[in-house]
């Protein structure tokens, strides 16, 4: 609701401004955020695909995947293990993924120490951002 | 709901419990369930939603909701990290509406007044075991002890009955 009127809002002024530059989106700009961070100038989606799909051992044994909540099905919902569903994490079916910085570095901070036992890199924050909005 | 419950909870069950004096923050509806309060502050009810129900602050003790915000990052397996300042409010909050210490909520294995689950307090398990088939909870509908809303209709609004 929030969203979309803020959308009708950001299209107005982009209307009014006479706008021709293609506008960064929130996504774009935490994309941006994490390339300057990791001194890079592009992301790959195959690693951000590995990280994401991939199994691990340094973290908690419970959650020894990204898959074990969010399911291999990225278009699809997930399921949290308490059995509550999770909004597909696939941006081309869940269009608000990845555009308010603070739950991005929020979720990326717990389910990666939670997955990996460690903290991600800006650089594969940004690969598994990068492949999540190409599906 | 009868297919995931094979046998109900009988009245019996809830009303003995709480007329023992299991969760002073409970009130009876004729034996036909509990209230245990729903979860009205907004950072509580955001925060502790994102991966289960917003548990109502009454089904725990102040000192377990105290060492459960003590331990976010190992967190039932998860680290449930937040911010100092996020977690304070909500450890605040909780403890505040928290049940009083009762022989009810204690940990029903070895009566420890610190229970960590609300599913191995005494009161959890003496209204469920034997009353709910243990296969029920792998149900994939239910999936977890921590879905109460799977059994419970009124479950996110702090009021559990006998379905
Ligand atoms: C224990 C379950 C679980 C695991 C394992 C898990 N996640 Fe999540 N993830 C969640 C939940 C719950 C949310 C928040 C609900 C939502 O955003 O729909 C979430 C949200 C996120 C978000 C925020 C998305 C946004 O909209 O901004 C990111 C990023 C994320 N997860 C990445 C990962 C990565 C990367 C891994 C593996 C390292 C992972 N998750 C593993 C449960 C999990």
């Amino acid at each position: 609701m929030m969203h979309k009127r803020k959308l009708a809002v950001l299209a107005a002024i982009a209307a009014l401004a006479g706008a021709t530059a293609v506008m960064a989106g929130p996504r774009d700009d935490i994309l941006a955020g994490y390339a300057a961070e990791a001194g890079v100038t592009a992301f790959d989606a195959a690693a951000g695909k590995a990280l994401f799909t991939g199994t691990h051992t340094g973290g908690k044994p419970e959650t020894p995947s990204c898959t074990t909540c969010h399911t291999g099905n990225l278009t699809g919902p997930g399921k949290t293990r308490a059995g509550k569903v999770i909004e597909p994490m696939a941006v081309s079916a869940n269009p608000q993924r990845f555009t308010d910085p603070a739950k991005v570095e929020k979720w990326f901070g717990r389910n990666c120490r939670s997955v990996l036992g460690r903290e991600c890199s800006a650089k594969e924050k940004g690969d598994v951002i990068t492949w999540l909005s190409s599906l | 709901m009868a297919n995931i419950l094979p046998g109900s909870l009988r009245a019996a069950s809830l009303s003995l419990a709480l007329a023992a004096g299991f969760a002073s923050a409970a009130t009876a509806e004729e034996g036909e369930g509990v209230y245990f309060g729903a979860v009205t502050d907004p950072t509580v009810k955001q925060e502790c939603s994102a991966c289960h129900m917003a548990f109502s602050a009454g089904m725990l003790p102040a000192s377990s909701w105290t060492a459960i915000l003590g331990d976010l990052s190992n967190h039932f397996g998860e680290d449930a990290s937040l911010d100092d300042k996020t977690t304070a409010a909500i450890r605040d909050w909780l403890t505040g509406n928290a049940a009083q210490p009762s022989r009810w909520m204690t940990n029903a294995a070895d009566g420890g007044d610190t229970p960590m689950r609300i599913t191995e307090t005494t009161w959890w398990t003496r209204v469920h075991n034997g009353e709910v088939n243990p296969a029920a909870f792998d149900n994939p509908r239910v999936g977890s002890r921590a879905n109460c809303a799977a059994c419970h209709r009124g479950a996110e609004q702090g009021f559990f009955g006998e379905e």
